[in-house]
Parts: C-alpha cells; structure tokens; sequence
C-alpha cells in the first residue's frame, strides 16, 4: 500500500497536462480499489475471526494428541492414522456414505419422478397450497423433525400402527434400537426433510423449460423416456445439481437428526462424523482426534461436491 | 382424453403420497400432543377428549417465554448485522477494482462448503479465551462469520446482476462509491437483501450445534436448542414432549405461514445461484 502511494506521488510532478490528468485518474482508481478493503472489513473480520482462524486451529490440533484441559503433544499423523484405521471412527464415515443414498440419492430421484409426472398439472391455487406444504419440513428445526420421527419410530408409534393395521406384523418394533434398522431409519428422516424441497425446486426448473421443446420432440415422435432423457434431464441439470450438492452436504455433516433420534447407536450403529467429533471433544477428550475426524470431513465434502459444481458448469 | 384423464390421476395421486408423507410426522405429534398425559396412546389415535391444557403444562415446563426471549435476541442480534455486512462485502468485491479481490472473494466461498463441526471444538477454547462462553454472543458472533460466505456470495451475484452501464451513468454524475452504492444499487437489490433476510433468520433460528456446544442454559439458547432440553427431559413422557415439541416449533410455523411466499421463494433462490 504505502509503495505504491509514494511511486504515484513521486513520478505525479505537475510537468505536462495530459500526463498528470492520466496519474490523477489512475490515483482515483486506485483508491476505489484500496476502499473495497473498507466495504469488505466487517465480513472479512467476522469471517476470519469466527471461522477461518478456528479452521486454521482445527488444523493445527490435528497433529496434536491433547485432552483439552492439559499440554498438548505433537503426535504426527497419528490421529489421521486412527480415522482410517480404528472402526469406531471410520464406521462414521461409511455410515454417511449410506446417508448420502436416503438424503440424496432417494430425495432426487423421487423428486424427479413427481416433477416429471406432475409437469402438466396446472392450476394455480393448489400449486401454492402443495408448495407450503412440502416446505414445511425444510422450515422447522432438523431436532423438531427428529422428535416427530422417533416418536413415529416408537412401539407405539405411526409406523407399526400401520404395519399392525395391515397385518404385516404384530410385534412392537424398535426400529431406532435395532442395529439391522437404526441406520435407514435415521437417514429416512433426511428424506423427510428434503424431498419436498427437491420437488418443488425441480418442479420449479421444468416449469421454466420451453414447452416448444417438448412439442418439438413429440412432432419428431419421442416417446416419454427420450423426451426425459434429450430435454428434461439437461435441462434440469442445475437444479440437480443444486438438490445433489445441498443434500450431500447434509448427509455428510449430518448432526441434528442423529443427537436427537440415536445419539449414534446402538452402538456405532447410527455414528455420523458430526456427532462423532462432538463425542470426541466434549466426552471423550480427545480434542486432537475430533481435529482430525474434522478436517477428513472438510476434505470429503470438497472432494465430492467440488466435481458436481464442476459438472453443472459444463457445456 | 382417456389418457390424460389417467395421466391427471397419477399426478394427483403422487401429490397425496407426498403430501402424506410430509403431513404424517406432524399430525401424529398434534393428536398425541391431546391425549390424556401418563397415558400410553398409539402414534396415530383420535383425541376423543382433546386435552388442551397440555399445551399450557408444556409451555410451562419449557418455560416458553424466556426461550422466546432469547431466541428473538439472538436473532436480533445475528441478522440485520449478517445482512449488513454481506451487502457492504458484497457491493465493494462486485465494483472493486483492487488487484487481488479474487483472492479475498475465494477466501469467502471456501467457506461456502465447510461443515460447522469442524470448528466447534477451537470455536469452544476461543470463545472460553474470551470469556463469551455460555452467553449469547458465544451464538451471535460465531454465526456472524459462518453466514458471511453465503452472503457475501448471494449480494456479490445481486450487484453483478445490475446493469453495467447504471454505474459508468452515476460515475459521470461524479458519485462517490458510498453514493453510487446507497442511492442507486441498493434500492434495486432489496429483494435479493429481503430474501438473504429470510434465509439468515431460518437458520439463526433453526441453528443447533452450536447452541449444544457453546450454551449451557437453555435460557440463553435458541429454540432448536431448546427442543433437545426439552427431549431431555420429558423424554418418557410422549404427550408433553408432543405438545412441547409444537409449541417450541409454533413460532417457526406461525412465521412460515405469514410470510410461506418470501420462504418459498428465499428457498428457491438461496438453492439455485
């Protein structure tokens, strides 16, 4: 900053006309470029305090073997080992991954296959009433929705009603307490969530396709499934991959649903890396192997998000 | 015609699957919520002597108002300051011609995909340095800089949106940057800034981890938080935890349904650009 201010004033001598208005102009540019740092200082201060210096530390402590309380230790790349070694940390990982197919993969292509079938389905008053609704679970707290789910889940509760009611089984089934069922059923909680909104974003995106493309494909005899596959699928394809990328980001930092439906059990069964690093910190001490657990996660969702951004740029 | 009245069956007919699907959850916590209390009803049961009162014991137990308090001072205390300084942020990286506003702006969007478990625990030692904890700026100040990628992300795209030649015309009016930015674009990206709003003021509300991390007193809490003291405590007994639930959750709906427009359509466009 200061170089550059002395330079101009040095070589801005009133010699010749034109050249000073030159230098007085690029001057005035030059400070509308410093003054962004003045626009940008509170966010960039917010910001940097509140996250990117936390960030920096979660890095930092990642190397370190420390109960949070007492001196930390270096330790090398020993906590990383653990988060691919020990199973009680890498069970959490995978456990996200199959969260991945109840908030993405079910959530998108339910989405789409009512998006598509409802595409023609006109009439104005009903579309805002159905919108409100389908929102509904993305507007109230993940924890609310996780309370209404554990009490469907429940011996008594909506689930086996219905079984019972058709008399699929008579048995009072846990379904969050069992090992074989706890997962899907967590993860059939983000589907609650998020299949609303993946509908009605989807919904949204067709319904801005222009229909001579579809009229067109019809006149050259194209039947359903290659109209879906020559215009609704690219056409549609950022809204996909908004519905993929905010829906991965849910599975695999997924924290709400799990501390209020599981806690993570029984046993490791319903870990995710979110509750685990919690448990780690705050329960189990061991701030240096929750750092590490972190920054595997950062790492993951960029890893897998960066290319999907990547795709709905192409073409 | 056959077709198209099979067609508009299957439509409607996926519509009220969907819509079971999403009313479900909701509807079995409205009629247990009336059941009589330290009875054991099924999820699904008519409340044949709706017990209304539940609600008055829950809002008691969850001591309501205090919670309600807190929440709408957390909120106050988050969202004009979040809107503020993303339009600021925003407005001086989409007009700037600093060399290296790249850098910054990418500084910003890294944060875009950050999971907020990965700084809870320095986020914890920090705050404690500070001696915020378990006050609500240990929420406030955390939840500042975590919103700020997204908006200065989302203002930044608002002020590009705006055409070039409304600047290079107040530029020849001689404007300085403050009047170009109060005079003339921000009048016009006050939807974007009402729908940003929206958007912070759902997630200060709906915000949980922190709130179980770094607050202490439910008091001092926000709402989302204050359902799993709630869960907590009156885990065993489902009726109160039903009523509880939804009285926790009123204030989330009441406000979704007054403005459900500005919600759809803040979600809609927080999720595309």
């Amino acid at each position: 900053m200061t170089s550059s201010n002395t330079r101009v004033s040095s070589t801005a001598t009133p010699t010749a006309e034109p050249r000073t208005r030159i230098r007085r102009r690029r001057l005035s540019h030059r400070r509308t470029g410093w003054s962004t740092l003045l626009w940008v200082l509170p966010a960039l201060t917010v910001y940097g305090v509140f996250v990117l210096y936390p960030l920096v530390q979660t890095i930092n402590y990642s190397f370190y073997k420390w109960d949070g309380i007492g001196a930390a230790t270096p330790d090398g790349f020993a906590n990383y080992q653990n988060v691919f070694t020990q199973s009680a940390l890498y069970v959490s990982i995978l456990n996200s991954f199959v969260l991945i197919v109840f908030f993405t993969v079910i959530p998108v292509t339910l989405g789409l296959v009512s998006a598509v079938l409802m595409r023609e389905l006109k009439g104005r008053g009903a579309g805002t009433l159905v919108r409100t609704l389908l929102f509904l679970p993305e507007v109230i707290p993940l924890a609310g929705a996780a309370i209404a789910w554990t009490w469907m889940y429940s011996p008594n509760g909506v689930i086996n009603q219905a079984l019972r009611a058709v008399g699929l089984t008579s048995d009072q089934h846990a379904w969050l307490g069992d090992f074989s069922t706890a997962l899907p059923a967590v993860g059939i909680i983000g589907t609650w969530v998020v299949t609303g909104f993946c509908t009605v974003l989807l919904l949204v995106g067709i319904a801005k396709i222009d229909q001579s493309l579809f009229e067109a494909a019809r006149l050259d005899g194209a039947g359903r499934w290659a109209e879906f596959r020559a215009i609704t699928l690219p056409e549609l394809r950022r809204e996909l991959v908004v519905c993929v990328t905010v829906t991965i980001i849910a599975a695999l930092a997924s924290f709400d649903v799990v501390y209020i439906s599981t806690q993570g059990g029984p046993g490791y069964s319903t870990m995710v890396p979110g509750l685990e690093i919690y448990q780690l910190t705050f329960i189990k001490q061991q701030v240096g192997q929750a750092s590490a657990l972190a920054v595997v996660l950062v790492a993951l969702v960029l890893i897998i998000v960066v290319p999907i951004q990547r795709l709905g740029r192409e073409r | 015609m056959a077709e198209t009245v099979s067609a508009r069956a299957t439509r409607i007919l996926i519509l009220a699957v969907l819509i079971v699907f999403t009313v479900l959850p909701l509807l079995s916590m409205i009629t247990t919520a009336l059941q009589k209390q330290g009875t054991f009803p099924s999820g699904l049961s008519f409340p044949v002597h709706p017990q209304w009162h539940n609600f008055v014991d829950a809002w008691n137990a969850a001591d309501f108002l205090a919670l309600l308090k807190s929440s709408t001072l957390i909120v106050l205390g988050v969202v004009p300051a979040a809107v503020l300084f993303s339009t600021l942020a925003g407005f001086g990286l989409a007009t700037s011609r600093l060399p290296g506003r790249s850098v910054i702006y990418g500084l910003f969007i890294l944060g875009l995909t950050l999971p907020a478990e990965a700084l809870v625990s320095p986020l914890y030692y920090e705050l404690q340095g500070m001696g915020l904890l378990n006050s609500r700026w240990a929420l406030i100040l955390p939840l500042l800089g975590l919103f700020m990628p997204f908006g200065v992300f989302w203002m930044r795209a608002a002020f590009q949106a705006l055409p070039a030649e409304l600047s290079e015309a107040a530029e020849i009016d001689g404007a300085s940057s403050w009047q170009m930015f109060r005079r003339v674009k921000l009048p016009l990206v006050l939807p974007s800034l009402s729908s940003l709003t929206i958007l912070f003021f759902l997630w200060t509300w709906n915000q949980f981890l922190l709130v179980i991390v770094l607050i202490n007193n439910p008091a001092d809490g926000n709402m989302a938080g204050a359902l799993a003291t709630f869960q907590g405590e009156h885990g065993t007994n489902v009726v109160l935890l039903c009523a509880g639930s939804l009285i926790i959750m009123a204030p989330s709906l009441l406000i979704f349904f007054m403005f459900q427009r500005q919600f759809v359509r803040a979600l809609l466009q927080g999720a595309i650009k």
